[in-house]
């Protein structure tokens, strides 16, 4: 009795911390979810299922969301997986600690900082005026779904890095000798043995970035120039615009129960497709 | 990026970057203080406590008061002056709309205490229980035979006072005519054909309905508040036929206007004087089928936390002599008749600030139904999202 006493107490913040932060404000969007707006915006008690009718009217949002979350995730692992592998298979010690602080120093400045020097770089007096330079003709970048892309893989980036660079990291280097020793020469090795052995990273680095992205809307805000509207942008216009709580919560909870869908259907994918391997965790 | 504007200190960022991060301001603020540079909001003092209240300040009234505005709306010293003077160290959250403003107050626990809302909004506030009367005895500065009633007449609903006048200014366009081959336009029909045509690619337009939907409306001759629905369904084929051609949706347009990426912008009177004075090519328009005529106030939230510290600092940014420094910093027009007689003339005559009459004439008050019409809410959502 006792040892289960004390396991409950030391469970006991992190469960109200779960119960109070977690799922009772989902249990109040969900019931929003079923009201009705206001005459002055916010919420009045109702049940009702026109909010989830008129979900449609933000068809762009999810479709934009849908679109450049994945394309964003996919970008990201062919620039990731690459750099991953060098950093642990390729560098000295001394050059893997300086390179990795590389990769996660951008860090130490918020995301939203780092976004606004993407204005610049993005805007007409950076990357365009040089493009025109090399008479390459007159582009714009800023303002566009490409900007919003480009700045979606620049912030994502470190995380898919290091948890594929873990599980490279952690790589059996005899396994590859082994290879070797048995005459595959080295792209059979790394697609019979590195690869296979690296997808829990891969998987891992994937599935935090895709469903950080789903909730993305400070990228778009910023290097979309609000012509780039995602779920998380329509929610904030819904909350702090036209005070539509009611109808924001059912794109709240939409958007939720795609999250539960894919990501679901990602794991039972990667389980089947490691060969049912225990060993491949997701994080 | 030359005007005076442009300064942000490395701490007051960080600052700003730890409330945003806090979540007790709105990226939108975060963006209008921060954004790109036109950043003016000031923490009187990052820590309270450790400011030295002056010996002779008589009536303690707290060490904060926070204050919910508008981006390059006030002038810095007078917030160091007033904290010098009281002790109490002045909060800025800056918002990019009422619609804004006016959620963060339903939500609750806004922790304002004083607020600036525009006139439109004022009769939803009181009818939604969100604002606190004024109590005239309170703001010894302040004299109401002094304002133009047109301006301030609009804090009063159902012959109670709730709100003190701020600024009054109008809607229009800023324009680089330089791009033009330096013809000044005066309508909205051509800010929108041009648009469609020569600008396509540099025009930007407010992230908010009021004055992005209603500038649609006068390019049909509509009323800008319209909210019928057929005149809405016209305003929104505009917008929508615009929208490819458009550089951004975004309020804070100076950055972009400054910089050349964009040429053309609905625009407020302030931020078109403040780019009128930076870059002379830029100039601004008033539509001649009219637009928006707005004025602003200073409102005490219902349970604002520090009270005493909220009527302080009203009553001392309506001093004429603050008021006087605030309006030489932001260049919005005043309606007190003491304060503009402290103004030098070359601003009182300036027709970006005070616009010819048969301008003025045709411009319109915003009206309340717009802030809780669920149709130009969707609208604009719909115009966004496509």
């Amino acid at each position: 009795m006792q040892p289960r006493v004390k396991t409950w107490l030391f469970l006991m913040p992190a469960g109200l911390w779960f119960l109070t932060m977690l799922v009772l404000p989902l249990v109040v969007v969900f019931i929003f979810s079923f009201g009705e707006r206001g005459a002055a915006g916010g919420y009045v008690p109702a049940f009702t299922l026109d909010q989830y009718a008129n979900l449609p009217a933000r068809w762009a949002a999810f479709r934009n969301t849908l679109t450049l979350a994945p394309i964003g995730t996919v970008v990201c692992l062919l620039i990731a997986y690459p750099l991953a592998y060098f950093l642990a298979l390729r560098t000295t010690p001394k050059w893997r600690t300086l390179l990795l602080i590389l990769v996660i120093v951008p860090f130490w400045t918020s995301i939203l900082i780092r976004s606004y020097a993407w204005i610049f770089i993005l805007g007409g007096r950076g990357l365009p005026t040089l493009i025109s330079a090399l008479g390459l003709g007159d582009v714009q970048l800023i303002n566009t779904p490409f900007a919003v892309l480009v700045g979606i893989v620049y912030g994502y980036l470190p995380l898919m890095v290091f948890p594929i660079f873990v599980s490279l990291e952690r790589l059996d280097k005899r396994l590859l000798e082994a290879s070797s020793d048995l005459g595959c020469p080295p792209w059979r090795s790394f697609l019979n043995v590195t690869l296979p052995l690296s997808m829990p990273g891969v998987a891992t680095g994937c599935m935090l970035v895709f469903i950080l992205l789903m909730g993305e809307f400070l990228i778009p805000a910023i290097l979309g120039g609000g012509k780039v509207f995602f779920v998380g942008n329509a929610l904030v216009d819904l909350f702090l615009q036209s005070r539509n709580w009611a109808y924001g919560s059912a794109v709240a909870v939409t958007l939720v129960a795609i999250m539960l869908v894919t990501v679901t259907a990602y794991m039972r994918f990667t389980r089947r497709w490691a060969g049912g391997r225990d060993d491949v965790s997701l994080m | 990026m030359t005007d005076h504007n442009d300064t942000i200190t490395r701490e007051k960022f960080m600052a700003e970057l730890w409330r945003y991060k806090r979540g007790s301001v709105t990226r939108r603020h975060f963006l209008g203080v921060t954004g790109l540079g036109t950043a003016t909001a000031v923490l009187g003092a990052a820590m309270p406590g450790l400011m030295p209240r002056p010996a002779w300040s008589q009536a303690n009234i707290g060490d904060r008061v926070i204050l919910a505005t508008w981006p390059n709306y006030h002038e810095p010293t007078n917030f160091e002056a007033f904290t010098e003077a009281t002790g109490a160290a002045v909060q800025v959250n800056v918002f990019g709309s009422n619609e804004e403003m006016l959620a963060k107050l339903q939500a609750g626990g806004s922790g304002w205490d004083v607020f600036v809302p525009t006139n439109y909004t004022i009769t939803t506030y009181v009818d939604e229980g969100l604002i606190e009367p004024i109590d005239v005895s309170r703001l010894p500065n302040y004299d109401a035979s002094a304002f133009d009633a047109r301006f301030a007449s609009p804090g009063t609903v159902n012959d109670t006072l709730y709100a003190v006048s701020k600024n009054w200014g109008t809607t229009g366009y800023a324009i680089n005519t330089a791009k033009n081959g330096d013809v000044t336009p005066t309508t909205w029909k051509e800010f929108w054909d041009m648009t469609m045509t020569n600008f396509s690619g540099r025009t930007m337009v407010h992230d908010y309905q009021l004055t992005t939907i209603g500038n649609a409306l006068k390019y049909f001759g509509y009323s800008f508040n319209s909210v019928d629905a057929n005149e809405l369904a016209d305003a929104e084929k505009l917008l929508l036929d615009a929208k490819p051609h458009l550089f951004a949706i975004n309020s804070d347009y100076q950055p972009s206007m400054r910089s050349g990426d964009a040429w053309m912008t609905m625009c407020w009177t302030g931020d078109g004087k403040q780019l009128n004075t930076d870059i002379p090519e830029i100039k601004y328009v008033l539509g001649k089928e009219g637009g928006e005529l707005w004025s602003d106030f200073y409102a005490i939230p219902k349970g604002a936390p520090h009270m005493d510290a909220a009527y302080a600092l009203i009553d001392f940014l309506l001093t004429p002599e603050n008021n006087a420094k605030e309006a030489l910093f932001h260049g919005y027009p005043v309606a007190d008749a003491r304060t503009n007689a402290l103004l030098p003339a070359e601003l009182l005559n300036d027709p970006i600030i005070y616009p010819a009459a048969d301008l003025l004439s045709a411009l319109e008050f915003g009206a309340a139904a717009t802030l809780t019409d669920p149709n130009r809410a969707e609208l604009l959502a719909r115009f966004k999202s496509a």
